[in-house]
């Protein structure tokens, strides 16, 4: 493998793994504060990409404008997701919270189908993003993965910043170590658990939008989504930001080179590093905490 | 009381028999705040050794250390002259390391009979005899029924422990103890929770069974540890700042001035 | 789980036992009608043959064999309280070691019964070893991240047949020496044979319920810290639970590929763990019977969702219907339809006591 193609393999695995990121970070933010398991995930993403390609025809060359209607969207409908459904799952126990959300995907995948059939769409990346640029002699690296790239690391980093700096962010951090004692110093948590749902989910399309473009909208997308992101949490440990980021690049890296080197066993290369991760270290790389 | 207290033969003395459960050295840190610091106490049969403190002194983390359920940071814990720091909770209990907790952990769901025959199973399990009926485990049912009657439970053997009141279920947690035939018995704050009366109980029940069992006992209740113990450590801030008879406990300046108050 | 007689047997002291042992509430609960129920009822589905079509009879065997995979989980979940999201795997292992040992000439009952159950357990103790490392949620994810490991090794590599499958040309059958025993390519040997294993499947996991390891088993799931505490060494407890689950589930398996004559990836699907998981909670947790019962509601609804006949042109979108149902089955009776029925009895006889002491002064 000569040096521009392990590049451009390093590239995507980094672009894979951030993408990742943007959903596990959700999810792992839901598990941590709301001790809910939500199989739905997945389906947030799915969301994400088909408001993609709803839409593109509305906003044209607009792209990071599609972006934040499409966000702001998703965060009300992860708002009132929460508040219809998701607020009577936290009593209930694992088991329940398994089947109600799995319930949820079949009823999700079937308003997407009812709403935008079954056929595989293809999202166009803007204009301005479109081409790539010279990596040494023959390869091109798209421009529009670098922005991927880009747009998820100043999510993450925005990320970073509002669960480290704000006072939200210091909630959500003490919510995720005590949930009883945060609501015992009288912090109105059903609205921090609505927010931070809500946050969760327009993560988790915010991915799934700028996604589209590169792996094209199609029925199922979510569920391949959710099980991976289960495996960067469990690699990186539950609630953990920093975690789910150090797991979801190493995930990245183990799917890229995988396919590469291995071809029809890389599927299996990521569930590999979660057995290892499970013999080495069971509660996960970062333990508790962010 | 006074009853109690009159049985009691002057000052008490240590044991001199030698230790059955032993800590030397035992420390545990968390994230760089030592819980317990070098901490090195002892306890015999014949003998109920009681360690004091306030609260976050260290005794929980202690006594989870003693009983298997928390790695040292520091430090071994002998056990009938083995060196078991590296042991397991279960094989510790296997050994004869017995422990009650400080929020009753009973079977709830099952009957009193059942949640004592369960205990009395862990020491002959056999789990590959299939076909054999738990419900006709005679030597465990025997066992079962004996520790009910030492604990002052005979006639709840049938009923469902949840249905318990909170001192019988503190007695149910000594019986399924004592089903598991330990040598050592680890018990935290088994007076939690209860009235003058059941407190008797369980006191006069401890010196009944300090004759064959080396007893440590984790308690808050001053009255009561005063009354059964015969050696009383005391923890602040993870360290042990006295370790002696109760008389001359009760009289120490740096445990009045630490834990007691200078108004006693 | 199955209530069990104690026998006359004597105490050291000679009072009877069965006085105290029949007081033991919860495992050995005394379910309505104790044996007679289940022997009944497979007496009852014996005797179907006889009035229902060959359709009907691919039904009842299709619920049968769902009814064994669902008896294998309920020993994880209703009794030792480890909820599994990947038990597909081991079904779908079955499955495709019963087509692959099978080639292209069939091969003996004899030899596919142990291979796909051992084939199917031993992947479940690596996962379970693995997996048990791991508590409540985590575990959830890492048993459903294990069982999608599997889907891909069947989907992807040439270990499969890929995303088609593959077909199993030669049904198993039972011979000694010439004379063949069993044919399980004929309806009716494998209707029977489906029954007989199901009635031993329920037989034997009732058999474990009842045995010093169902107890121990029982209390790992009520409390598993006392359980430690008391000098038991709780994980290779569970993980037999999980690997007998396993081969359970992997005889489940080789009965689902010899009916369908087929074996592909999306057994192992997470569908399809899912699928199960939901037919012990329509049933009731902690039910052998609410197990089989779950098996047949489940099968029985998602046939009348997708039933055109009924529904119209509603069946194409029979997912949507059937979530629905499950959201409002699981907020409704989290205990199941084994729960229904304790709920019905519990209020007759409260109304019972009620007239008793109203009767008295």
């Amino acid at each position: 493998m000569d040096t521009a193609t392990f590049l451009v393999q390093c590239l995507n695995a980094v672009q894979y793994g951030l993408l990742l990121f943007l959903v596990a970070s959700g999810l792992t933010l839901i598990f941590g504060i709301m001790g809910v398991i939500n199989l739905a995930h997945g389906s947030f993403y799915m969301l994400g990409a088909y408001l993609a390609f709803a839409l593109a025809p509305w906003f044209g060359d607009w792209f990071v404008t599609r972006l934040v209607v499409g966000v702001a969207l998703a965060a009300l409908f992860g708002y009132v997701l929460e508040w219809v459904f998701f607020s009577f799952l936290y009593e209930r126990d694992h088991l329940q919270q398994v089947l109600l959300t799995y319930a949820l995907i079949l009823v999700f995948e079937e308003l997407r189908s009812l709403a935008f059939g079954n056929d595989v769409h293809g999202v166009p990346a803007p204009e301005w993003l479109t081409g790539g640029f010279r990596l040494g002699g023959l390869m091109e690296y798209p421009w529009y993965r670098v922005f991927a790239s880009a747009a998820c690391l100043v999510v993450a980093l925005a990320l970073y910043a509002v669960v480290n700096r704000t006072r939200l962010g210091m909630m959500i951090r003490a919510g995720a170590s005590n949930r009883d004692m945060v609501r015992g110093l009288g912090v109105d948590i059903r609205r921090l658990y609505r927010i931070v749902f809500a946050g969760g989910v327009a993560l988790a399309a915010l991915a799934g939008m700028v996604a589209a473009p590169l792996s094209s909208v199609y029925p199922g997308m979510g569920s391949s989504v959710l099980i991976i992101c289960f495996v960067v949490v469990v690699i990186g440990g539950i609630g953990s930001i920093t975690g789910a980021l150090i797991a979801s690049l190493l995930v990245g890296f183990v799917d890229t080179f995988g396919k590469v080197f291995f071809a029809e066993w890389s599927g299996v290369g990521v569930y590999v590093l979660m057995a290892i991760v499970l013999v080495w270290r069971p509660e996960g790389l970062m333990k508790r905490g962010f | 009381m006074s009853a109690v207290l009159a049985t009691s033969t002057g000052p008490r003395e240590a044991p001199h028999s030698a230790s059955l459960l032993e800590a030397i050295g035992l420390g545990r840190r968390f994230r760089g705040l030592a819980a317990v610091d070098a901490v090195s106490i002892d306890v015999c049969v014949g003998e109920i050794h009681a360690v004091i403190g306030t609260n976050g002194a260290g005794k929980s983390t202690l006594i989870n250390m003693l009983s298997g359920e928390l790695a040292p940071s520091a430090g071994t814990v002998r056990f009938a002259g083995h060196d078991v720091t590296r042991w397991s909770q279960p094989r510790r209990a296997r050994a004869g390391l017995g422990r009650s907790y400080q929020r009753t952990t009973i079977f709830a769901e099952f009957s009193v009979l059942e949640n004592c025959r369960l205990a009395a199973q862990a020491s002959e399990q056999r789990p590959w005899l299939v076909w054999e009926r738990a419900a006709h485990d005679r030597r465990g049912i025997a066992i079962a029924t004996r520790a009910i009657a030492a604990a002052g439970l005979d006639g709840d053997a049938g009923r469902m422990a949840s249905t318990l009141s909170h001192g019988a279920k503190r007695q149910l947690e000594i019986a399924m103890c004592l089903a598991t035939a330990p040598r050592a018995l680890l018990l935290d704050e088994p007076l939690a929770g209860m009235g003058a009366e059941e407190t008797g109980r369980m006191l006069t029940l401890l010196s009944d069974l300090k004759a064959t069992h080396a007893i440590l006992l984790v308690e808050h209740d001053m009255d009561a540890v005063f009354r059964v113990a015969d050696r009383i450590t005391v923890m602040v801030n993870g360290q042990v700042i006295a370790s002696d008879v109760p008389e001359r406990i009760r009289s120490d300046p740096a445990v009045r001035l630490a834990y007691l108050g200078d108004a006693h | 789980m199955a209530s069990e007689g104690a026998g006359n047997e004597l105490r050291e002291d000679g009072a009877d036992v069965r006085a105290e042992v029949g007081a033991l509430p919860d495992i050995g609960r005394r379910e309505a009608g104790g044996w007679l129920v289940p022997v009944a009822a497979a007496l009852a589905i014996a005797a179907l043959p006889l009035v229902l079509s060959p359709y009907g009879q691919d039904v009842v065997v299709r619920i049968a064999i769902y009814a064994i995979f669902a008896l294998s989980l309920e020993l994880l979940v209703g009794a030792t309280g480890l909820v599994s999201l990947g038990h597909a795997a081991f079904l779908g292992i079955g499955a495709y070691v019963t087509v692959l040992a099978s080639g292209d000439s069939g091969a003996s009952l004899a030899l596919l019964v142990p291979l796909a159950m051992g084939a199917a357990a031993a992947y479940a103790v690596v996962v379970g070893a693995l997996s048990l490392r791991t508590r409540g949620v985590y575990f959830i994810m890492v048993t459903l991240a294990f069982a999608q490991m599997a889907y891909f090794v069947f989907h992807d590599t040439k270990v499969g047949g890929g995303s088609d499958g593959i077909f199993l040309y030669v049904k198993p059958v039972l011979a000694v020496g010439a004379t063949t025993l069993l044919d399980l390519g004929q309806r009716v040997p494998f209707y029977y044979s489906v029954l007989a294993a199901l009635v031993a499947t329920y037989a034997f996991i009732a058999l474990l319920l009842g045995s010093r390891f169902g107890h121990a088993l029982a209390g790992i799931r009520v409390n598993e810290q006392r359980m430690r505490a008391a000098g038991f060494a709780t994980t290779p407890y569970k993980l037999a639970a999980f690997t007998v689950a396993g081969a359970l589930a992997g005889l489940a398996g080789l009965l689902l590929a010899v009916k369908d004559g087929a074996v592909n990836p999306e057994l192992l699907s997470w569908h399809e763990s899912g699928a199960v998981l939901l037919m012990l909670i329509f049933g009731g947790i902690g039910s052998l019977r609410g197990a089989v019962l779950g098996a047949i509601a489940f099968t029985l609804l998602k046939e009348l969702f997708q039933s055109e006949a009924l529904l119209g042109p509603m069946a194409g979108h029979w997912q949507l219907t059937l979530g629905l149902t499950i959201i409002a089955f699981v907020a409704a009776l989290p205990r199941g339809l084994i729960g229904l029925g304790t709920r019905v009895r519990g209020l007759v006889s409260e109304r019972a006591a009620r007239a008793a002491t109203a009767k008295s002064p």
